[in-house]
């Protein structure tokens, strides 16, 4: 793992977050920021594709869906720094006739997105049916997801863990961003689920914890799910994270859920976070 | 009108049998059902390709993110349940993972309308075409028959993109040929005539074929045209027709509002206005009864085709 590498990305890609938000008042940065040490881990280190000729069908690879389609501010910071796109089009986002769209889409034909992800709940049965379709094409490679812990609230996710296990799906490592935040509040206040571990075991998946924004702990326990694969049981990852991860003022609350910051707000954000990479 | 009546089968077992036709030819085809094998008659796909079957329970909103996902891959995913389940159990779904996302997903929708019969409302979705159509890039299709759904499953499977496939459960006459190519979007044209037009989908063409024998039998002239594609519609044949006949009765086993009746209005008012009467549903759930004794009780029946003919005939100019 090259830990100096992850590092400097992440760094990169909250202060793109911001600065794409901030641009078009709008958009997601508290889960993004939340998600941009795990995001840039699978990128960077997990996963294989090729960005620079990129297919739908994504054979001979491994294959993201973004499930909590919100925070396509860091998914798409990431795809770009991966070479999918040009990094210049970050500031397109939520613009008119942008391939950013608010939440990721595929009818403009951005590279990288295979479905797109808004309405929540959906990305584990899509992951199921593309990890169905790489075994009947004896294609090894894995199917990754992430999720956000308040769309656990939508049934059709325990519609999906219900099938995969019954049904042996072994090719699918499944993350939740785990933050305890929703738009309306605490995940516990606003409906609480209860013990997240026993109901995803109770469902019959491998649970694993860690602490998404420590990459040793990220990349131990990526390397032990992968070793979990082909083994006849599906693996979630229970990824504690804090929304607003790396900004002070947008830590340890729901209110940056879906807020962009201000002028002066985005310039105290930035000062904590140091440009790596160089800016879009 | 002289018409042979080939056998009585149930459109659905003609989606059974083109299923299990794909299956022999098409390695690429899968089919996912939730616990309806039976009543969708997949049974023979299932049995002749165990590996590409999924059985994914009662659970319809995950088995279309499945069949979405399982585009990714070069997969065709045919999906089977009621139609009512099909559609408005599952249109976020559908709206997101496959329309909107441009996926090769068939989504086969068996017992729909009232013909459903005695299982009542809480089944009979009269709607469906009317939400299948509001969705951009899904292509809709109602065939008429046994035949003619069997060529239709085939037929899409060479199509790229998503498709809604409704047929249904009591047992019709066969009228379309076996041999009969399946092309969609393009109308079949059953009889010619001059005095009126009648575009029927689904069960109400059989009903309308009576219909036209009744008609005829008082002098009229009836042209009869086989709308099975529902969307692309096929505006060149409507035009054609009307401008010949000046006046044009739509029957379905449908909504008025949203169905094919619908659609065709919007062509004429733009293109050519001139009287049209609709044969459908107005508005109302069905309720338990046999299918026959529901197609008489809300209208859709052969009777309701002649009247709405005469009808529409009388407002010609």
């Amino acid at each position: 793992m090259n830990k100096e590498l992850l590092i400097n990305t992440a760094s990169q890609v909250r202060r793109d977050i911001l600065r794409m938000v901030h641009a078009v008042n709008s958009g997601h940065p508290g889960g993004s920021l939340g998600c941009a040490d795990f995001l840039s881990y699978l990128y960077f280190e997990q996963m294989d594709y090729d960005s620079k000729n990129f297919t739908m069908d994504g054979i001979g690879e491994d294959i993201f869906y973004l499930s909590n389609g919100h925070i396509s501010p860091v998914w798409y910071s990431v795809l770009a720094h991966s070479g999918y796109f040009p990094v210049s089009e970050l500031g397109t986002f939520r613009k008119l006739s942008s391939r950013l769209q608010g939440h990721p889409s595929t009818d403009k034909k951005l590279p990288g997105i295979r479905m797109a992800s808004g309405s929540l709940g959906q990305g584990l049965s899509v992951a199921l049916g593309t990890a169905a379709s790489k075994k009947l094409n004896n294609d090894s490679k894995l199917v990754f997801t992430l999720h956000g812990d308040g769309e656990l609230q939508e049934g059709q996710i325990w519609e999906a863990a219900m099938y995969a296990s019954a049904n042996k799906v072994d090719n699918i490592i499944s993350t939740i961003d785990f933050n305890g935040r929703q738009i309306d509040g605490d995940t516990e206040q606003v409906l609480s689920l209860g013990d997240l571990g026993a109901k995803w075991q109770a469902f019959g998946w491998d649970v694993l914890k860690m602490n998404g924004h420590d990459f040793d702990e990220i990349h131990t326990t990526m390397q032990k799910a992968v070793a979990m694969t082909g083994k006849g049981k599906p693996i979630v990852i229970i990824m504690h994270t804090e929304m607003g991860q790396g900004v002070d003022f947008m830590m340890g609350s729901h209110k940056w859920h879906g807020v962009a910051p201000n002028d002066e707000q985005l310039e105290n954000a930035l000062n904590q976070l140091p440009s790596t990479i160089g800016d879009y | 009108m002289e018409i042979e009546i080939l056998g009585n089968k149930d459109t659905r077992s003609g989606f059974g049998e083109g299923l299990a036709e794909l299956g022999r030819t098409n390695p690429n085809v899968v089919a996912l059902c939730a616990d309806l094998t039976g009543s969708l008659k997949m049974d023979a796909f299932q049995k002749e390709c165990p590996t590409r079957f999924f059985q994914v329970g009662i659970a319809e909103a995950n088995m279309m993110g499945m069949a979405a996902g399982m585009t990714v891959g070069g997969k065709i995913p045919f999906t089977g349940t009621f139609a009512n389940f099909s559609t408005g159990r599952v249109y976020d779904q559908i709206r997101q993972s496959i329309a909107y996302s441009q996926k090769n997903v068939k989504i086969c929708a068996s017992h729909a309308g009232l013909t459903l019969g005695e299982d009542g409302a809480t089944h009979q979705i009269l709607e469906d075409i009317g939400m299948m159509r509001m969705l951009p890039n899904m292509t809709v299709i109602v065939p008429a028959d046994f035949n003619q759904t069997k060529q239709a499953t085939i037929a899409i499977a060479a199509h790229e993109g998503p498709v809604y496939l409704r047929f249904g459960r009591p047992v019709m006459p066969i009228f379309v040929k076996p041999d009969a190519k399946f092309i969609i979007g393009k109308a079949d044209m059953i009889q010619e005539g001059t005095d009126v037009t009648i575009i029927a989908c689904g069960h109400l063409v059989w009903k309308s074929i009576e219909a036209v024998q009744i008609l005829e039998a008082k002098g009229i002239s009836v042209e009869l045209i086989n709308m099975h594609t529902i969307k692309p519609l096929d505006v060149n044949a409507i035009l054609k027709s009307v401008s010949k006949t000046g006046c044009v009765v739509t029957a379905e086993e449908h909504m008025l509002n949203g169905g094919l009746g619908e659609a065709v209005s919007q062509v004429l008012v733009r293109n050519l206005p001139v009287p049209q009467e609709f044969v459908g549903v107005n508005d109302s759930f069905g309720e338990s009864g046999t299918p026959m004794e529901l197609m008489t009780k809300y209208g859709i029946d052969t009777q309701n085709v002649v009247d709405a003919a005469l009808k529409v005939m009388a407002r010609k100019a």
